[in-house]
């Protein structure tokens, strides 16, 4: 386990530094889509209360830290794993070296982790702030944590499968934006068609923002530990799909 | 056990394509063995199977008495790899680089240190530790390329094309690496286009064309075996070429020709050797 560890650090090393020389960037980069989504959701396009019973700002306030999870953590291990397989040639250097398959997982996904979190901490405490319905507890960390881990294991597997940049961006306009739209962000997932409600509760957002939802309010919601089995299964697939795409050098 | 590298049978196909058709070689401890062919002759893909960064079809490959599929850890531990493009981390500082590196090797901190230090001396590095790596040129580039695989002291250190794309200086400074670095005991498997670099540098040269190694052995050897002289001259527009085991066979050839002019006499060397197994020079597509 100590060498595992040791392993995931090192391997994810240079994405710290690389998070280090450029922290604003990340950091402004982090937010900006967020609370871009606030301002035009939250207050630009509806007010009131909602169905079960807090205001509209506090409903999609969740849902937001849902999407940048989804958003912060995939786009950043993808487009660095990317750059670093595709143009610098870099990665096929780790892959050289006596790593363990999971560390250079679980390493390379650090990037996406932190850079979730980050998003998901800051548009949560500005949530705090404004919707007093919003709490702060073991569980909501542990599903935003799951959600950014799952997200990143995603990240990865897009990366490896890529084979240019514009692959990649196809694979976000087609499956990362709509689910970004779609999956219960901005809006209840219970109030489309059971078809639709069907296709959506087959994508890994739908579930991971019904648990950060349940979980921010849990005197309005029933948390659904259903959906987070689900999410956990997601990151577990995705982790699979990674260990299997190194494993057979299919990359 | 002589070899350090044992190959034997290696097959590697990309769909209908066979890359690598039932390639055979050994290496042998502390020697410098080039590796020629023409471009997609199977020399990077060789590299890249032995080095594990690509999976092969059929065959074994073994690293220093390890199995690269059934011990593929110990048989890392014992390779470092150049890579024809330079594969440095481009947003990462060149001490960056280097400490990754070192890292991804499980080397401990006091002996990463140590050993960066000593390596950044002996390149000359120290002035640049702190730079971007992309602001560096691509013969400094290659001398952080090269610390870096050489970190952990490998056994072999697989050098595909390493001075593509340099200068004249740059490339003889990372000859003199290369020899520094074999006389210190490291086997180097390098290969090259350039069959100067070749005759200048190796112990013995192996010849691959689709897929297959179709000579091999000391640089010499392999001219002799063709003769001693060459003979160049023009024809049908085209310069022609013809060996002969004496000089004084090539001169008799030389007077039965129409004319004298633009011909070349010369010793025979590791190119027409090229030239005539493969049918065509170095570097030229297929």
């Amino acid at each position: 386990m100590i060498v595992f560890l040791k392993q995931t650090y090192y391997v994810a090393w240079g994405d710290l530094m690389f998070i280090k020389h450029n922290f604003l960037n990340i950091m402004v980069m982090s937010v900006m889509s967020p609370l871009l989504y606030l301002v035009a959701f939250g207050y630009g396009l509806r007010t009131g209360t909602t169905d079960i019973g807090v205001s509209y700002v506090a409903f999609v306030i969740p849902g937001i830290v849902a999407l940048s999870s989804l958003s912060s953590s995939f786009s950043s291990t993808s487009t660095r794993m990317n750059v670093q397989r595709l143009y610098y040639k870099s990665f096929d250097e780790m892959m050289m070296c006596p790593l363990s398959l999971p560390a250079i997982i679980f390493g390379k996904c650090v990037l996406g982790i932190l850079r979730g979190l980050m998003s998901c901490v800051l548009i949560y405490a500005l949530g705090l702030f404004l919707a007093p319905e919003l709490e702060l507890s073991p569980l909501f960390a542990l599903c935003v944590i799951l959600s950014c881990l799952a997200f990143s294991f995603l990240g990865m597997a897009a990366a490896l499968l890529a084979r240019s940049h514009q692959s990649l961006a196809t694979f976000n306009s087609l499956i990362i934006l709509p689910m970004t739209f779609l999956c219960g962000t901005f809006f209840s997932v219970s109030s489309l068609s059971p078809v639709f409600q069907g296709m959506l509760y087959c994508l890994p957002l739908t579930h991971a923002s019904e648990c950060i939802r349940a979980a921010a309010m849990p005197g309005y919601l029933d948390f659904p530990w259903v959906s987070l089995i689900v999410l956990a299964a997601f990151g577990l697939a995705f982790f699979a799909l990674d260990y299997y795409l190194l494993k057979t050098r299919k990359i | 056990m002589n070899d350090i590298i044992i190959i034997d049978g290696l097959v590697k196909k990309y769909g209908d394509k066979t890359a690598i058709d039932n390639l055979n070689l050994r290496i042998r401890h502390g020697e410098l063995f080039g590796f020629l062919g023409p471009n997609g002759a199977g020399k990077t893909t060789t590299v890249r199977c032995v080095a594990t960064l690509t999976g092969y079809n059929s065959g074994t490959i073994i690293v220093d008495g390890f199995d690269i599929k059934k011990d593929p850890t110990e048989a890392k531990n014992r390779m470092g790899v150049i890579q024809q493009q330079i594969s440095l981390d481009k947003d990462l500082t060149v001490m960056e680089n280097m400490v990754s590196h070192a890292m991804y090797h499980m080397m401990a901190k006091r002996e990463r240190e140590g050993k960066i230090k000593e390596l950044s001396d002996y390149f000359g590095l120290n002035e640049y530790l702190e730079m971007p790596v992309d602001s560096l040129s691509g013969g400094w580039k290659k001398r952080v390329a090269i610390v870096c695989a050489v970190l952990h002291e490998p056994k072999v250190l697989f050098l595909d094309e390493p001075t593509s794309g340099l200068d004249i200086n740059a490339r003889r400074l990372l000859w003199d690496v290369v020899r520094s670095l074999n006389r210190k005991g490291t086997t180097i498997f390098l290969t090259t286009h350039y069959i100067e670099e070749a005759e200048a540098l190796c112990d013995r040269v192996g010849i691959i064309d689709q897929g297959r190694v179709i000579a091999l052995d000391e640089p010499k050897k392999l001219c002799d075996a063709m003769g001693s002289t060459a003979v160049e001259y023009m024809s049908e527009k085209k310069t022609q070429y013809r060996y002969f085991q004496s000089r004084d066979e090539a001169k008799v050839f030389v007077s039965s020709l129409d004319s004298e002019e633009n011909v070349l006499i010369r010793n025979i060397n590791l190119e027409d050797v090229f030239v005539e197994l493969t049918g065509k020079s170095v570097g030229a597509q297929k």
